[in-house]
């Protein structure tokens, strides 16, 4: 029996970043309004952080919605109907179900059903993992365009007592439109995990345990008593991390991997205009910077300062924001990089839309 | 293989870098946090700079370990043997 030759889709050569779109959500949250929950100062927040404030959505504004509000200024930025869309891919952490995705559901709202859409969970790498697929996918020819979302709502996943992580965290949404360009628009993705420090940056129940302790299930007894304390009093999973650890990873690993993205795209710091490092903490953007030795002509995204940390909505908002205080960066390469919880890391140079 | 004496002046000058503190101010007995008053992102950056600079390796579990100037500096010398 001979075997029939299949097609295979079309390859592209060249792919981009279309067009940006943000949404910053109105509720501000002061460094005062922190000092309310934990035992701190404003000015301590600012030098351990850089944070001066964070956006926190309303009860009633989903992760949807806020995904939403922000693809639709990407599709309008790139000049593309939802209709066109090849492929939906919502990065988030905090869409509180496990299924259905946010994805499918935000399709549907922009009317771009039935592309195919589905949710990543690569947390504050979650945006840069996006990239990797889309720019995988456009290339491939599976797909001529593709959304991609960061969107967080980690204001749901917090404790206000918490000093570990909870005060940095922010809730907010970014954009993109990846499509084919006429020349290079996005350089490979370097991207990767370790999961070996998967208790570096942690929620601190599983849902089975919220479950169980519901329930009434699952007796607290044999746990040590400050645990069985904290989980009758909170049995809602929330965010910690080992900050002194993660802070060592994001720095001196990182900048080898931001280096790597350089490397693979084939440029160096001296050609980049713009630098968008995830908005973890402005020590870790300060010390990679230095790490990386890039030079003062490029513009450092420091969008943490008014927005703080928003996982997988933190490049995009800040490649937003870049581009609406500077359109002259326009067409500029800007190097991206996030890593967060897994711990799992993503990193490419990119022609700015 | 450096002397204690070379270990500490070192580390002076990578506290003094990360810091702005005197170097003369770290003292063997001076602790990190309650003496020279250096917070965790501050023992990182400085724990970093003293592996490349004595070529150790500190791990970050033993980073905690670490109270005072002459626990770090016991510590690289130990490493470095």
């Amino acid at each position: 029996m001979s075997i029939s030759a299949i097609k295979q889709s079309p390859l592209r050569e060249h792919t981009r970043i279309l067009g940006v779109g943000a949404y910053r959500p109105e509720i501000v949250v002061t460094n005062e309004d922190v000092c309310q929950w934990i035992d701190s100062s404003d000015e301590w927040i600012r030098q351990r952080t850089g944070i001066v404030t964070r956006h926190r959505a309303p009860r009633d504004i989903s992760v949807i919605d806020m995904a939403e509000a922000a693809a639709r200024e990407a599709l309008v930025a790139a000049g593309i109907e939802a209709s066109q869309l090849g492929a939906v891919l919502v990065s988030t952490v905090t869409h509180p179900h496990a299924t259905p995705s946010a994805a499918a559901q935000l399709t549907d709202r922009l009317g771009a059903t039935p592309a195919p859409a589905f949710d990543i969970s690569a947390a504050c790498a979650g945006y840069c993992y996006g990239i990797a697929q889309a720019d995988a996918l456009v290339h491939a020819g599976t797909a001529e365009y593709v959304l991609v979302v960061g969107v967080e709502k980690l204001s749901d996943f917090i404790d206000n007592s918490d000093r570990t992580i909870s005060f940095l965290l922010g809730d907010g949404a970014g954009a993109v439109v990846v499509g084919p360009g006429d020349s290079a628009g996005i350089g490979p993705s370097v991207w990767g995990s370790d999961g070996s420090k998967h208790g570096a940056i942690r929620m601190t129940r599983s849902l089975l345990d919220t479950r169980d302790f519901s329930l009434g299930t699952v007796s607290t007894e044999g746990e040590a008593e400050q645990d069985a304390d904290a989980a009758r009093e909170s049995l809602w999973p929330t965010m910690r991390q080992d900050g002194p650890t993660v802070f060592r990873w994001a720095v001196w690993e990182m900048a080898k991997v931001a280096q790597r993205a350089l490397d693979a795209a084939g440029v160096t710091a001296d050609d980049l205009a713009v630098f968008l490092p995830h908005q973890a903490n402005i020590r870790i953007i300060d010390e990679m910077v230095k790490q990386l030795k890039l030079p003062d002509h490029v513009y450092v995204a420091r969008d943490i300062v008014d927005a703080g940390n928003t996982s997988a909505a933190s490049i995009p908002l800040a490649m937003h924001r870049t581009l609406k205080e500077q359109p002259e960066l326009s067409g500029t390469l800007a190097l991206q990089i996030g890593f967060g919880a897994g711990l799992v890391f993503g990193a490419q140079v990119v022609v700015l839309p | 293989m450096a002397s204690n004496e070379e270990i500490l002046a070192g580390l002076a000058e990578i506290v003094n870098e990360e810091t702005g503190l005197a170097p003369e101010s770290v003292e063997m007995d001076k602790s990190f946090t309650d003496d020279l008053d250096i917070d965790s992102i501050s023992m990182m950056t400085i724990v970093v700079n003293a592996e490349e600079k004595f070529g150790v390796r500190i791990p970050d579990e033993e980073v905690k370990n670490l109270k005072t100037v002459g626990d770090a500096v016991n510590f690289i010398s130990g490493a470095q043997a």
